[in-house]
């Protein structure tokens, strides 16, 4: 009778007898993860100025970096709809951003197919800003050039929070290939 | 990672259509986002319902963060407390210094109002309240400042109603969904109160900057008399805000004004004052027994 090594039935995902991976889990959790992040505005934290990092699209943003495929191009559309039910931003603020954002990096990807983790962290330290200052102008905000550093803290701890953001998207990722009890 | 070759379509006629649908759907989504973006920067009430109805939705999960959030805030300012300790202390010293001042003469004035209550034999001046409810939420990642209240329409909350905290003035309801609803804080660039100097009637608009600070806008310009450290409380003026409940302290003189840290510190609140709309003046003006026969229909 033929056998298999028995570190062939496993591998980082589970064991491989009877265990496949899941659609659900698969396709879900990136969709899941983003809407979580976009929560924050329910965070037990009232602030008095903009100082939380935007979640939802940190987590959009590694999700799309670390997993390219897995989101659809579109998916900014559904996404960033949900995110404007709870930011507070007008609705399609993040509609509109969250798109562009997508394909930005689909053209970001075609020109720079492999990249390491540093350069996925420049790429979001470019778009974070971004984001959130196209957020203030469209929050229909009077804001002056003299009131911009308001964004300062913000876009600061943003950028920093990518890397932990990003760790917890792969960590996540590994739940999303667990392979799970198939049935019959 | 290396990208799956789906993005590189080669002769496939199939992937290259699969990738052309994708930067059309794309596409359109930012142009949707666009038209959308464009209609609430019009119409800023349009989508008042969705997002009511979003938040009725998210509310037990804000329940929940709400009990926590004293242990939290306290964590936070911590942190903040650092960054400034030095001159953090010699202010608070100053300001105790004054507040002491400022004490004996309330406690005085509290005696002289008695008295004259007394004289008068009128009520206690307090409303009831509407309802009384927890923040549990805030757009802590936007420029502007809204908060999330756990009571709505069912609790008796309705649009425009004053949001109080012990402490001070908090906001106003903007939106009002079944159980929770959306309030406008004083913070946010919208907001505009009147306002007046607690000790004389210097009488000044209090607006949002956006930042935890407000802008204190004298009404007549001319020399400046606000000093540091001066109160500032509700005037009541054009109704809505109950007048004497507490604003603003001046914290920086400007050419018009002033700018005042928010005595009511939304984070340092764990359960708000919903009142109902104050319209005093009005209700004076309509008790006024000019022509009874008017009054009775």
């Amino acid at each position: 009778m033929e056998r298999l090594a028995t570190s062939a039935r496993r591998d980082a995902y589970g064991s491989k007898i009877n265990r496949a991976h899941s659609p659900v889990l698969a396709y879900g959790v990136p969709w899941l993860t983003t809407m979580l992040g976009s929560l924050t505005p329910l965070l037990p934290v009232i602030a008095p100025a903009p100082i939380l990092p935007p979640l939802g699209y940190l987590v959009l943003l590694a999700w799309r970096l670390a997993r390219p495929g897995v989101l659809p191009m579109w998916a900014g559309l559904p996404l960033g709809f949900f995110n404007d039910l709870y930011s507070g931003q007008p609705m399609g603020s993040s509609i509109l951003l969250f798109s562009i954002t997508m394909i930005s990096l689909e053209l970001i990807e075609l020109r720079f197919p492999w990249r390491s983790f540093w350069q996925d962290w420049l790429i979001a330290a470019i778009f974070i800003p971004i984001y959130l200052l196209s957020s203030a102008l469209f929050s229909g905000v009077e804001i002056g050039f003299d009131r911009l550093p308001i964004l300062i803290p913000q876009v600061l701890l943003s950028v920093i929070a990518f890397p932990i953001v990003a760790k917890m998207v792969s960590l996540l990722d590994n739940l999303r290939l667990t392979r799970v009890r198939r049935i019959g | 990672m290396a990208p799956p070759s789906a993005t590189r379509a080669g002769s496939n006629k199939r992937a290259q259509l699969g990738l052309f649908a994708g930067y059309l759907a794309a596409g359109l989504g930012a142009a949707l986002g666009i038209l959308l973006l464009a209609i609430s920067l019009w119409r800023p009430e349009t989508f008042n319902g969705l997002r009511s109805m979003a938040s009725d939705a998210a509310a037990p999960v804000g329940e929940v963060g709400a009990a926590g959030r004293v242990g939290s805030r306290n964590f936070f300012e911590a942190i903040a407390g650092y960054y400034n300790a030095g001159s953090k202390n010699a202010e608070l010293e100053e300001e105790i210094e004054i507040a002491r001042v400022r004490l004996v003469e309330a406690r005085a004035l509290e005696q002289e109002n008695e008295r004259l209550k007394a004289v008068l034999d009128l009520a206690d001046g307090d409303v009831a309240p509407v309802a009384v409810a927890r923040l549990i939420g805030s757009t802590s990642t936007s420029t502007r400042r809204f908060a999330y209240l756990s009571a709505g329409s069912n609790d008796g909350v309705a649009p425009g109603m004053p949001v109080t905290s012990p402490l001070g003035l908090v906001g106003r309801v903007l939106e009002a969904g079944s159980n929770t609803s959306r309030v406008l804080l004083l913070t946010d660039t919208d907001s505009v109160v009147p306002v007046r100097r607690a000790t004389d009637n210097t009488v000044a608009f209090a607006e949002g900057r956006a930042d935890g600070s407000l802008r204190i806008r004298l009404i007549n310009l001319g020399i400046n008399p606000l000093e540091i450290g001066d109160i500032f409380v509700t005037s009541g003026a054009g109704g809505m805000f109950h007048p004497g409940t507490a604003v603003a302290m001046v914290s920086e003189i400007t050419d018009d004004g002033a700018i005042g840290q928010l005595l009511s510190n939304p984070a340092a609140t764990d359960v708000v004052i919903v009142k109902p709309v104050w319209q005093g003046e009005l209700m004076d003006t309509m008790g006024d027994p000019l022509e009874p026969d008017q009054t009775e229909e």
